[in-house]
């Protein structure tokens, strides 16, 4: 039976499993209604196989504000934040178990754009804090492919965390998931998320996602609605590299994306502890990337934003730079 | 201000490890150029046609699964190219197949 797996899996492939050292860079400037702003930005990230189905990976990000004041100085404010921090046991197939204090799998943008490397935008959508229960939490969380071939893939995550506050050790208690599909073959993907809290008012959050990424055309195109007790909103974003083949993206004109996103949020009643703006809000972002060669890219964009009060326009700009490379030598073969 | 010259300082030293890992890829050429190579049917590879074909059904799984969210890397070491793949195969959710097919094509 051994013999035989091995001859319909073919030769093993030769990458090899050395901890792995990767993240990005990144200098952002932004001019918000006037008022500018620098940001360096350092996100690490290490992963490290311990065995074949036993992985350890943690991301962090260290950012120092600097905002210039009146006269000739600034104001600087030093920021960290441990992202994560799990271990992954890859069970079977189907199943991955992960414990520690890992990113609250509700929506996409959490788990797959939160990255500095591959956000489109320096600003996270309004809606982000709508079920990601601050970002992160420590618990476990049950995930993996449910069921894939080559006309559907389903995959699953499901989780328990609770959020430990510095205060007396308040902590806030949730539960949820997230059920994906996606079609290979037409590049679309839907999804849906539900989170639950046990605490307070026990409010409930759902989402929905629909992302579709056609194999003939170099677009991207993703969205999301989310509510909670008491907002709700969506966003959506669509991406269009300039280049009509993977060979011609090294062109200058192929290395430039435009972008546009569209997001808005509605608020029922006042909740402080949401994390959503105070009153309805609507931004409008149009964005023009460029890839630059060695894993560094330009992203700037402009936004208008409309709500009460806090009508007005915003600029950024960010070069960031992604890194990976062996934590040490690996085998020589 | 002292931490963001020490940020920056942080910053620079991560280019230079970077620029010297870059200045010394792993034996050959990288494995991206590699499949690229194996895949346009160019010398240098001494692969079977079998194996290139195995490579292009990664390169299709890479763009189903991986480029949804990000370009593929200009260059990844072999070195890494496993851990890269157990790590998406856990934040992507990948089925082990698809897992296996995406390593043929980092790490030809």
């Amino acid at each position: 039976m051994a013999l035989l797996a091995l001859a319909v899996a073919g030769p093993l492939a030769r990458g090899q499993e050395t901890p792995l050292i990767t993240g990005s860079i990144a200098f952002l400037h932004g001019t918000n209604r006037g008022q500018t702003s620098y940001l360096p930005a350092f996100m690490p990230l290490a992963v490290v196989p311990v065995k074949q189905r036993l992985l350890f990976e943690t991301r962090g990000l260290f950012t120092e504000s600097i905002t210039p004041r009146a006269g000739k100085s600034y104001q600087t404010r030093f920021g960290r934040n441990l992202n994560y921090l799990q271990l992954d046991y890859i069970a079977n197939r189907h199943m991955t178990i992960v414990a520690g204090k890992f990113l609250t799998p509700f929506g996409t943008y959490n788990e797959r754009l939160s990255p500095l490397w591959i956000a489109n935008f320096q600003d996270g959508p309004l809606i982000f804090s709508l079920g990601s229960n601050q970002s992160a939490g420590v618990g476990g969380q049950v995930r993996g492919s449910a069921f894939a071939n080559n006309t559907v893939a389903v995959d699953y995550a499901t989780f328990f965390q609770a959020n430990v506050g510095g205060t007396q050790f308040k902590s806030s208690r949730a539960t949820g998931g997230r059920l994906n599909f996606y079609f290979p073959a037409s590049g679309f993907e839907f999804g849906t998320s539900y989170d639950h809290m046990f605490e307070g008012q026990h409010p409930n959050a759902a989402g929905m996602h629909v992302w579709w990424t056609p194999h003939n055309v170099p677009m991207r195109f993703r969205s999301e609605f989310a509510r909670s007790t008491h907002t709700k909103g969506y966003w959506f974003e669509v991406g269009y590299r300039l280049a009509r083949s993977t060979s011609s993206e090294d062109s200058w004109i192929g290395r430039l994306q435009p972008l546009f996103r569209m997001q808005q949020t509605f608020r029922n009643s006042a909740d402080g502890t949401d994390g959503a703006p105070g009153v309805d809000e609507k931004r409008v972002d149009f964005g023009l990337d460029y890839y630059l060669p060695h894993e560094a890219r330009i992203n700037t964009s402009y936004t208008r934003q409309i709500a009460i009060g806090a009508t007005g326009n915003i600029w950024k700009t960010e070069l960031v730079y992604r890194f990976a490379f062996p934590a040490w030598p690996g085998r020589s073969r | 201000m002292i931490r963001a010259w020490i940020a920056s300082g942080l910053m620079g030293c991560c280019f230079a490890v970077a620029g010297a890992q870059n200045a010394q890829p792993a034996k050959g050429m990288d494995s991206t150029q590699q499949a690229r190579q194996a895949q346009s049917g160019e010398q240098g590879t001494g692969q079977k046609p079998a194996n290139t074909a195995m490579e292009t059904a990664g390169e299709q799984k890479f763009q189903q699964n991986c480029s949804r969210c990000h370009n593929a890397p200009q260059e990844l070491s072999p070195r890494i190219s496993g851990t890269v793949v157990m790590h998406m195969r856990v934040r992507a959710s990948l089925s082990e197949a698809d897992a296996r097919a995406i390593l043929r094509f980092l790490a030809p």
